[in-house]
């Protein structure tokens, strides 16, 4: 694969966090360093055993292979390979593998000597997967507690999980990244369509710049947030989608475990009405 | 943004922010929490309980001590005491022991005065002995014919009455807030938190549907795509308001009888969901066969505001817990009350 014209004058020593120069090299167009040796250390291992896994199951349906976690009564133990500790040693492998992938973030930003947006905004996403299979888990008190890894199993699992809790769009965590996840979309499809807008004008005519885009949301809605704070906006929407998915089933179960909508008792019980 | 401003916005987030804070430290419950596994391992069907509140259920469905058995020798009960319709085969001993029983099930504060004439224990003149003569053909029937339902462990009048005449959990028709009529009316209470369907904004009234009249409650369709499933957002409402009511009363989440990815399939299903399949058509039963005749036997002071007797549901026997009384069978003493009396 050849490098880009200006590709050259950004790869540059240093800048890694672990190893100091050792990893400090290029494959082709990939950025190696530490991180991305663990990256692909934990893929490979947690994709091989997750194979092994299928091979052990009952099926080769991708739909249908699933490697569940282990029965609850184990707690935090480690559980017998076959039932469950398979499951957990992959647990290992994707959060080695997903912290390895933001350290990795973090270093190529130190290269470029940008800030650290990125990989702050990737961690966002670790986070909430460490929450269902660690965080969780763990002030449950046992592993079983986290979710299957197969296509179809993990919904299953989704959908049984939210009927635990009778009615989970009562979840007020749940509702308020509901509510950051569709934020997210309005904003991208806004900004995009505006992008796109501005960059094919009318055949024969100029592309169009940020003035025009601030005039088009000024009369269409009276307001333009402007071309950097649509995006520190939409960062800030994306990480708390993320975030309060997190809080939304880390304290179903752990700091709740009736139905949801039994939950709002304190509101309908204020002494304000009652 | 002047001085005056900035304290008011100040002032307003201090106080915003101890109230959020007060109602996220009191809403919530903690770790360390109890929990069921109930399916294969991952699939995510389980009963999450708080030790804390099990205790405090515990407590609440102690089973009362049982009165020694008096055995069945000497003469009848029929025979020694007047107007006795349908334990008149009953030792006098066995007799006396169910109708003390019975004070302390139903009536403890009260005595036998809640049902009997002092005067004239033969008496029906009073409304409550005519009642607790039916109730105790209920029980008996019960028993005897609903096994599918309540298999050995069966019920007694504590399983409902808990000591207190009238049982904590019974239903009326109920006409709901106010709402429109005519083209806008809506009659099923969307916008109102529903008490009966654990708070949520569905019917309020899920009982008279399905555990009087026989509507249907399903309402999902079995094929992927359309094919002539005719029922509608609005019937699927009263089915969830339902299914929220009996979680509500057994303590217990949909997933104690549903697999949630085909909530309708038996072999998805747990067995529970069969226990609860004739549970429905026992109250229903129960409710047309025993107490809406009654209605006319009841003071006006005891019907509901619609003018209706009290009815019957999951939470009369259940109270919360997933079997009534946590599966102590109180019965197993009272043989007279496991066969309809002659």
């Amino acid at each position: 694969m050849s490098m880009l014209s200006y590709e050259e004058k950004y790869r540059v020593r240093g800048g890694t966090l672990v190893g100091g120069d050792l990893f400090d090299f290029w494959v082709g167009p990939f950025f190696v360093g530490f991180f991305g040796v663990t990256t692909v250390f934990f893929s490979v291992l947690g994709t091989a055993l997750i194979l092994y896994g299928a091979s052990l199951g009952p099926t080769w349906n991708v739909w249908r292979i699933s490697i569940a976690p282990p029965d609850i009564s184990y707690g935090l133990a480690f559980a017998p390979l076959k039932e469950g500790g398979l499951w957990q040693i992959i647990t290992l492998c994707a959060i080695g593998a997903f912290c390895s992938w933001v350290l990795r973030q973090t270093e190529i930003s130190r290269k470029l000597g940008m800030g650290y947006h990125v990989p702050f905004a990737y961690s966002f996403a670790v986070f909430a997967y460490i929450s269902l299979v660690v965080i969780r888990p763990l002030l449950m008190g046992a592993w079983g507690y986290g979710f299957p890894y197969g296509i179809i199993s993990h919904l299953d699992w989704v959908s049984n999980t939210g009927y635990q809790y009778l009615h989970f769009h009562y979840n007020p965590a749940h509702m308020i990244a509901i509510t950051f996840f569709f934020t997210t979309v309005l904003a991208l499809s806004m900004h995009g369509g505006l992008v796109l807008s501005a960059a094919n004008p009318t055949k024969g005519t100029l592309m169009k710049t940020g003035e025009h885009e601030n005039t088009f949301f000024r009369d269409t809605v009276g307001y333009s947030i402007g071309f950097l704070g649509i995006h520190r906006l939409g960062l800030f929407l994306a990480v708390s989608a993320a975030f309060w998915s997190a809080v939304c089933i880390i304290i179903s179960g752990p700091f709740w475990t009736r139905g949801w909508p039994e939950w709002w008792g304190w509101w309908l019980n204020l002494p304000i009405w009652n | 943004m002047n001085w005056g401003i900035r304290t008011t916005v100040s002032l307003l987030a201090i106080v915003a922010g101890t109230l959020l804070a007060i109602v996220i430290l009191f809403s919530f419950e903690r770790p360390p929490l109890q929990s069921v596994q109930r399916g294969y391992r991952g699939v995510g069907m389980q009963e999450n309980y708080n030790p804390r509140t099990l205790e405090v259920l515990a407590v609440a469905n102690k089973v009362p001590g049982v009165l020694p058995s008096l055995g069945t020798a000497g003469p009848k009960a029929g025979t020694v005491y007047k107007n006795v319709k349908l334990l008149g085969g009953l030792s006098v001993g066995q007799f006396t022991r169910l109708m003390a029983s019975i004070t302390t099930w139903v009536s403890p504060k009260q005595g036998c005065a809640y049902c009997h004439d002092t005067k004239d224990m033969a008496s029906d003149a009073l409304y409550t002995k005519v009642v607790a003569r039916r109730m105790i053909q209920m029980v008996q029937h019960v028993n005897a014919d609903w096994k599918p339902h309540v298999v050995e462990t069966g019920v007694t009048c504590y399983t409902c009455h808990r000591g207190q005449p009238v049982p904590a959990n019974v239903w009326f028709e109920n006409a709901g807030p106010p709402h429109a009529h005519g083209q806008l009316e809506t009659e099923s209470g969307m916008g109102y938190a529903s008490g009966p369907a654990g708070l949520t904004a569905l019917p309020y009234d899920p009982y008279s549907p399905f555990l009087e009249k026989d509507a249907s409650i399903r309402v999902q369709a079995t094929t992927a795509l359309p094919s002539g499933n005719l029922q509608t957002i609005k019937q699927t409402e009263w089915t969830y308001a339902l299914m929220m009511n009996i979680s509500q009363s057994l303590g217990v989440n949909c997933t104690y009888c549903h697999n949630s990815r085909e909530f309708g399939d038996w072999k998805q299903s747990t067995p529970q969901r069969t226990t609860a399949w004739h549970g429905i058509r026992m109250t229903r039963d129960l409710n047309n066969g025993f107490m809406t005749p009654l209605t006319g036997t009841f003071p006006p002071a005891r019907l509901g505001p619609q003018g209706d007797v009290a009815k019957i549901n999951c939470a009369t026997c259940h109270q919360g817990v997933y079997k009534p009384l946590f599966g102590v069978s109180m019965v197993k003493t009272f043989p007279e009350l496991r066969s309809v009396a002659p």
